[in-house]
This record gives structure tokens, C-alpha cells and sequence, in this order.
């Protein structure tokens, strides 16, 4: 019987903190004067399956939690309690209580039970104080009641039903046991719905000599307390009827059941029934809670070491991939009966399969690239809070707009992007959003807009941050840059320029230091981590009217645009995206600087120039051409920059590999990729390599 | 398969076989061996993903010339790295009977792979654990470290390399740079 339920635990704590979030935006979306029934049903479902999970698992801590928190939705559910701001924003609390539960449960860490506690004692004076009077004192002991999704049906349907409890006299046949039915089990699973005392008669147990320890020859008589619904407890017994007289009486009005009288033999048989016994609520919750306290340790690394790893698919997607597999086997087929016996009269039907082979093999590369792919709401998702607790902090009001939450992006990107996206929305609500009453006064609406957008643009994924704020002030920006000796007095600067500033490092304009944002770090970091990823961060803004910033990300990290340039007889790769243009250019055009460096003048700028051959070390045997060559002007730290290589050879995309893998990391390189010929290919890293010039 | 081979003609009988082959393997261990100008090394079979013939690499700008570039072995990018070089020999031509062994370094739960170029592989040979020395401090042309130690099989002496201070070269190189 034991099954190691530890390799479930990673897939229930993956549907808990999707509970969590359904809850959390259900809360969010919940209007205190007018409440959607299906909206609390949505976040009572996911407590309720939060609960049910935790319980087999034997995370009691958090499936006794959950329970307070289903009795308190409950209640509401059926329009016995009003829905409160008070009451919303303890559940929220809770949400956020039972996230760091199920966050140390699964990192094998200790939970912080005091916390835990004073959420509960939270959430429990919620629960008795502004209880209407009628509800059930039932549901306020603190032992699991009835389950919850079938309870308000059984309410009607159940007027016999007695709320103080049941008296069952259970009466087992003498094969029961036979049958692979424990009656134990059954008592275990009655004691889940309420408390449960149990009384053994052993007066037909026969004398040692004649015992058939197959044989069961016990009859209990059980009482079960709590609102128990009389389906509940046939459910439970349903396994045994047929094998047993069983009588069920509501405790009001109490019936004294004869059990059939056998030959009196009061020798005790086993151990543990010797006597009358009363199982104990408490007893049987240590166990499995003292169980699962064990599994987890065991099995500490494995499940720490999973956890990352998992993504869940679509079956759609799947069965488009499973389909592209079949196309791709019929074609190998095709092509393996022209390559029998082939004569030359075959070479149509050669390339008409080798055509077809392309297209399928480019489909099922966007099959399988298409299995990485997540909507953005994962991202999105937890914005709607983040906004909401932040706002009410500063007192401001402010509405967030989701556009474009399905559009999907690398499962990568969606994990490395959370970090910038809630800097910058924070930026946002600080910086950004005005005091209403400013609001006001500005002749702007008093709730603010903070509108997050995503969609495809051209292989890539733009994601906007826009608000209708104060805007950047220009001014401001440039007197705070030239106050930190950012920058230097008398230089003009575009617009653009004055905006870039302010991923300068150390660069905050903040009057003063909120624990939201201001410290100056942070712009810098998001922009490296978005470069990081291969994208970048573009700001519109205008004064008084607001602020846009657009990401621009690459929807795979796995693939590529790149150009590919001829460096001697070796082929590099230079990322599409970072590529402002390409020149042809003879040696007489660059110009030495202090016998050093090498500058280019493109239209009146000069641009700092990189010899490719000199900055890898490139030994070529066919002699540089020296006279001409290419120089492809690069972006990288937000500074033009040109590359000296041989010659351009053709875009292509490119499938990224590691280096690092089996090798390591090499300066002014970010991967590899195999090109046509089965050869490696470096694909360069631009900021890198510019950083590597300098040295 | 060369173990099997001996096995069976030093015992007769299928048990006993059965039962030798069981006893020696508690304290035999097998190595590659194989040639690097007149002296011979061996690595832990176990560790020896596959042997490939030398073919051209993807030069990697600014390391050391030891680290001959990185090939794609299905799809993998897997650095080559010259043993000569490495271990201070003279460079030699390379022809299409220089070998590429190509190693599995265990780094934690990571594992890496690598090929290493050799000038040929000689054989696969059995050592009893007992019999492997430690190696003093003589005169190689490689530095003691990578030496787990030195076992003799018919007169000429065999160089046990530890393949995971071989290939952690790599990780002591980046820090130089």
C-alpha cells in the first residue's frame, strides 16, 4: 500500500499555484456591492481543490488552513455572509499566507507557523464576527465538515439530516475481511467528515483455540458528530454492502440497536481491539501527518532539482506535432522507395520529396518550437495585484488594462522577463501615476491608466508598459545627469538620448526614497536583462500626457536572425537585431586615432571601428584583402559601433547551441549554431565584444 | 570484450566462469589505453563515450592553442582539445588516422563531454585496483596532477589519467583569462 506519493507532490504544487492565482484574480475581480456568484464558485473551487490535495498528501497545515478559509467563501457563496472589503482583503492575506506555506512545504523548509497562526486567528475573527446569525455553528468548529461542492445541494435536499450527528451500528458478516474491506479504512474515512467515537463489541469473539483470525467477528457501534449528510455516510460504507448489517439513525432521536447475539466469548482476539476502543480524532490526523513529514525529507533533492524543469502543453499542440511526425515518416518512406533501384528518369520524383521533406521539416520545427511557447498572462497575471496592493500603499488610483495576455512567447522569455516588467510597472505607479487630486488638477481623470500590451511584431514580441502620467521630464533629467556627472555641460542631446539616461546606473530622480522605487538601481539592470535576452527597451514619453516603454523581444531564445559574416576563413554569426546597417568600404576610409584605434565617419559621426581579424585573432592563409571590406554597424550599450570582417555571406536563421554545455563561457561570444555543412559556427555577442575592444 | 575474451579461456566451465567474472570485477577496472609519442596513457573505459577519426574544427577566438575549437557531434557543440599540446609534446600533423577520444566528465549531476586528440588508441586493458601505484614525481611531460596513478601491463608502463582534473582544465583556463 505505499505508493510513493512524493512524485505527485511537484504536479500538485503546480495546480496549488494555479489555484492560488484563479483565487487571487477572482478576489481582485470581486465587487464588493455587487457580487458574481461564479466569481466566488471560482475561487471556492480552487480552495477547495487546494485543500482536497494538501489533505492526501498530509500537508495538514495547509489543508486546515484552506479549511477556513473554504468555510468563510462558503458562507458568501450562499449569501449567508455579506462580501466585505475587510473580508476581501484578509482572503488575500490568506492567499498570500498559504503561497509561503506551500512555498517552504515545497522547498522542504520549515513554515513560519506563527504566521500561519496569526492569519488564521485573521481570517477566523473575520469568520465569527460578522457571521449572520443563522449560520450553522458547525461550520465554525474547527473539524472538517461536510465537502464542500455538494453541500449546498445537500441543504435542501436533506431536511432529515441531523445537524448534531449520526449513530451507526455496523455489523460486519463473518467474510468481511474476505473481501479485502477493512473496517478500519472505513472508520478513517468517516472520521474526515466529522468526529468520530467508535465502540466495539466483542462479545462474539470465540474462545482463542476456535478463532479464525479471518473470520471477523467484531460489531461497533459508531457516533459520528457534525452535519453530516446520511449520503455521505452510505457513500462510504458502499463498499461494504451486502457484507454487513448496517443501521444509520440521526443522533436526535436515538434508537438502540440488538446486534444479533452469538456465543458469548470475551477472550480477547487482537491486540489493538481488545477492548472497547475510541478512536480519537487527533491519532488518526498525526499519522499521515507524520508520514508526510517523513516522504519530503527523503526525497528533498530530487524534488528541489525538479522543480524547474516541468512545462505543460496543450494537447492541441501535441497532436499538431504527432501529425507533423506521421508527414515527415511518409515522406522518409517517399523518398526511401525512390532511392531503391534509382535511375535517373527518378529525379523529379527525388525532388518533389526532398521539397516536401523541407516543408515538413520546417513545420515540425515550428510544432516543437511552438511546445515552448506560453501565453504571457502567466507574466500578466500577477500584475492585477501587484497594482491593486501598491496603489492602495500610495493611495493613488489607478486602473490596469491587460491587452494581448494570449500572445505567446518562449517559455525563457516568460520566466526572465517577470523581474523587469515588475520593476517597470512599479516605476510606473511611483514615478509615473499622479496623486489624484494633482490628477484632477491637471484636467486628467482621477483614476489613472496603466495599460500592458503585448503582441507580434515582425518574429518579434513588443510588450508596452503605457501610462497617462507626468510624464519624463526633460529638464529634470538632464539637470539630475549633469548634477551626478553623467554627463557633460553644453552637450546636446536628442530626445532619445535625454531618455537613455535613465538606464545610466545610479541615476534616480525620485524627491525621495520610497520603498517602492528611487534607489537608482534598477533601470540599468532591467535594460541588461532585457539585452540579456536578446531584446530591447525603447522609451516614448511625453510631458504631462505620459510615458510608454516598449520591450522589443525575440520570441525563442532558441532561434535566431542572424547574418552571417566571412572573417578569413572562418564564418561568424551577428544577431539580426543588432545590426543597424552594412557598408562597403575601402582601407582609405578609416581614419587612425593616436596610432591606436580606427574610426569610420558615416554620415558626419564617427564611428569607433573593430577589426574582426585582429580582435579573434584570425590566422588566415589567403592573404586580408586590406583594401576593401565590410564594416557592419552594430548597437550595442546604446552605442554605434562598426565591425571590420571580410565579407557578408547571407541571413539565415540560426538554431542557438550552448557553449557552455561541455565547454564555457568565451568573451564577445554568446553561443554556437551548425550551419548547412554540419560546421560550428560562433554567433558573436556584440555588447561583449565592444567591451572587448576597449581592453 | 577483451575481458570476456580472457576470462573465458582462464577458466573452463560455465560457472566458475560466471563466478570469476563476478570476483573480478570487484577489483578490476578498465582502461583505455592509448599513445602519446613514445609514452602510453589510459583513461577509465567508463568515462569513453566514443572514438572518432580527427576532422576540422570551429576555431574558438583567444584560448589557449591547446583547445584545438569545438566540433558538432549530433548536434552538440563538444570542444576538441589537443593532449600533445596539453601535456607539452610537439605538435604533429594531423592525418585521418589521428584519433578523437571523446570523454564524459562528471561535474556534480552536470555532465560534460569532450574529445581529446590522441596520436592512436592502443587497447583496452585490465587493471586490478591493488596493482595501480601511485605516481612519484618523475620526470612526464605531464604535471603530476593529472596522474591517478601508474600500472604496468606487459612491461611498458601505463599513465592513469584522472579524466575529471583533465577536463576541468577548462574551468582554471577561463580564470586566467
Amino acid at each position: 500500500m505505499s505508493i510513493d506519493m512524493s512524485q505527485f507532490h511537484q504536479v500538485f504544487f503546480e495546480e496549488c499555484f494555479e489555484g492560488l492565482e484563479a483565487m487571487e484574480s477572482g478576489l481582485l475581480t470581486l465587487d464588493v456591492g455587487d457580487v458574481d456568484a461564479e466569481v466566488i464558485n471560482t475561487i471556492f473551487r480552487a480552495a477547495h481543490s487546494i485543500k482536497g490535495g494538501s489533505g492526501t498528501f498530509g500537508f495538514t497545515i495547509v489543508a486546515e488552513y484552506t479549511h477556513i478559509m473554504e468555510t468563510l467563501l462558503d458562507e458568501m457563496r450562499d449569501g449567508r455572509r455579506q462580501v466585505t472589503q475587510p473580508a476581501v482583503n484578509v482572503l488575500l492575506g490568506s492567499v498570500d499566507c498559504l503561497r509561503e506555506m506551500l512555498t517552504s512545504i515545497q522547498n522542504e523548509t520549515d513554515v513560519n507557523e506563527s504566521i500561519v497562526a496569526q492569519h488564521k486567528s485573521a481570517l477566523e475573527a473575520v469568520l465569527n464576527g460578522h457571521a449572520i446569525p443563522d449560520a450553522a455553528p458547525a461550520v465554525h468548529a474547527p473539524q472538517p465538515v461536510a465537502s464542500a461542492p455538494t453541500a449546498k445541494s445537500d441543504v435542501e435536499e436533506l431536511a432529515d439530516d441531523a445537524e448534531a450527528g449520526w449513530k451507526i451500528s455496523f455489523c460486519p458478516y463473518l467474510d468481511l475481511l474476505k473481501t479485502g474491506n477493512d473496517p478500519v479504512r472505513l472508520f478513517r474515512e468517516l472520521n474526515e467528515l466529522g468526529e468520530l467515537t467508535a465502540n466495539v463489541n466483542i462479545q462474539d469473539v470465540p474462545k482463542f483455540y476456535e478463532l479464525d483470525p479471518e473470520e471477523c467477528n467484531l460489531s461497533w457501534d459508531l457516533k459520528l458528530l457534525g452535519s453530516v449528510s446520511s449520503n455521505e455516510i452510505k457513500e462510504i460504507f458502499s463498499w461494504v454492502e451486502g457484507d454487513c448489517e448496517l443501521e444509520v439513525q440521526a443522533l436526535t432521536k436515538p434508537k438502540i440497536v440488538n446486534p444479533i447475539p452469538v456465543v458469548e466469548a470475551p477472550k480477547p482476539v487482537v491486540a489493538l481491539e481488545a477492548d472497547p476502543v475510541s478512536i480519537e480524532t487527533p491519532e488518526l490526523h498525526q499519522k499521515p501527518a507524520a508520514e508526510a513529514k517523513k516522504d519530503p525529507e527523503a526525497d528533498a533533492t530530487k524534488t528541489v532539482a525538479k522543480a524547474s524543469s516541468s512545462i505543460r502543453v496543450d494537447t492541441e499542440k501535441i497532436d499538431a506535432l504527432i501529425n507533423m511526425v506521421g508527414e515527415v515518416v511518409i515522406t522518409q518512406s517517399m523518398l526511401g522507395l525512390v532511392g531503391e533501384n534509382f535511375t535517373m528518369d527518378k529525379v523529379a520524383l527525388l525532388k518533389r520529396g526532398l521539397a516536401q521533406l523541407e516543408r515538413h521539416t520546417r513545420d515540425l520545427q515550428q510544432s516543437v518550437m511552438n511546445i515552448r511557447m506560453m501565453p504571457i498572462s502567466f507574466v500578466f497575471s500577477r500584475f492585477p495585484r501587484l497594482v491593486h496592493d501598491i496603489s492602495s500603499k500610495l493611495n493613488k488610483k489607478i486602473n490596469l488594462k491587460l491587452v494581448g495576455e494570449n500572445t505567446e512567447v518562449d517559455k525563457a522569455v516568460v520566466e526572465l522577463i517577470n523581474d523587469p516588467l515588475v520593476h517597470l510597472i512599479r516605476n510606473s505607479l511611483d514615478h509615473g501615476i499622479e496623486m489624484p487630486d494633482e490628477r484632477v488638477a491637471a484636467g486628467k481623470p482621477e483614476t489613472g491608466t496603466i495599460e500592458l500590451k503585448a503582441y507580434h511584431r515582425g518574429g518579434h514580441i513588443v510588450i508596452e508598459i503605457i501610462d497617462d502620467g507626468r510624464g519624463l521630464n526633460k529638464d529634470k533629467l538632464l539637470a539630475k545627469a549633469l548634477e551626478k556627472g553623467l554627463i557633460e555641460e553644453n552637450l546636446q542631446l536628442s530626445d532619445k538620448q535625454i531618455y537613455e539616461l535613465i538606464f545610466m546606473p545610479g541615476f534616480s530622480t525620485a524627491e525621495q526614497l520610497t520603498d517602492i522605487s528611487g534607489r537608482g538601481v534598477g533601470m540599468d539592470v532591467v535594460r541588461r536583462n532585457i539585452q540579456s535576452l536578446g531584446g530591447n527597451i525603447e522609451i516614448i514619453s511625453e510631458l504631462g500626457k505620459g510615458t510608454t516603454i516598449a520591450i522589443h523581444l525575440p520570441l525563442t531564445l532558441a532561434i535566431l536572425d542572424g547574418q552571417s559574416v566571412a572573417v578569413g576563413e572562418e564564418i561568424y554569426i551577428v544577431p539580426l537585431v543588432s545590426i543597424v546597417e552594412s557598408i562597403n568600404i575601402t582601407e582609405k576610409m578609416l581614419n587612425k586615432v593616436a596610432g591606436k584605434g580606427e574610426t569610420f565617419r558615416l554620415r558626419g559621426e564617427y564611428l569607433p571601428i573593430i577589426r574582426m581579424r585582429e580582435i579573434f585573432n584570425v590566422r588566415s592563409t589567403n592573404k586580408p584583402k586590406s583594401t576593401e571590406g565590410v564594416i557592419v554597424v552594430v548597437e550595442g550599450q546604446g552605442a554605434l559601433c562598426g565591425f571590420l570582417v571580410d565579407e557578408l555571406l547571407g541571413q539565415q536563421q540560426v538554431v542557438i547551441k550552448s557553449l557552455e554545455a561541455n565547454y564555457r563561457r568565451v568573451e564577445g561570444v554568446s553561443g554556437a549554431t551548425i550551419l548547412g555543412d554540419g560546421s560550428v559556427a560562433l554567433i558573436l555577442d556584440v555588447p561583449g565584444l565592444v567591451r572587448l575592444s576597449v581592453r | 570484450m577483451a575481458e570476456e575474451v580472457e576470462n573465458s579461456a582462464a577458466t573452463s566451465g560455465r560457472d566458475s566462469e560466471q563466478s570469476n567474472y563476478n570476483k573480478s570485477l570487484g577489483n578490476a577496472v578498465q582502461y583505455l589505453s592509448f599513445a602519446l609519442g613514445n609514452e602510453e596513457y589510459g583513461v577509465d573505459i567508463l568515462r569513453v563515450q566514443e572514438i572518432r577519426s580527427w576532422e576540422p574544427v570551429s576555431r574558438i577566438p583567444n584560448v589557449p592553442s591547446y583547445e584545438k575549437g569545438v566540433v558538432n557531434l549530433r548536434g552538440a557543440i563538444v570542444p576538441i582539445i589537443d593532449l600533445r599540446e596539453r601535456f607539452n609534446f610537439s605538435r604533429v600533423e594531423y592525418t585521418p588516422l589521428t584519433v578523437v577520444v571523446v570523454l564524459q566528465a562528471g561535474n556534480g549531476n552536470k555532465t560534460r563531454i569532450m574529445g581529446v586528440v590522441v596520436d592512436s588508441v592502443s587497447d583496452v586493458i585490465n587493471v586490478d585496483k591493488t596493482e595501480i601505484q601511485n605516481a612519484p614525481d618523475f620526470g612526464t611531460k605531464v604535471s603530476n596532477e593529472f596522474i591517478n596513478g601508474l600500472v604496468s601491463v606487459n612491461e611498458r608502463m601505463v599513465m592513469l589519467l584522472d579524466v575529471d582534473k583533465l577536463l576541468k582544465l577548462e574551468e582554471l583556463g577561463s580564470d586566467e583569462n
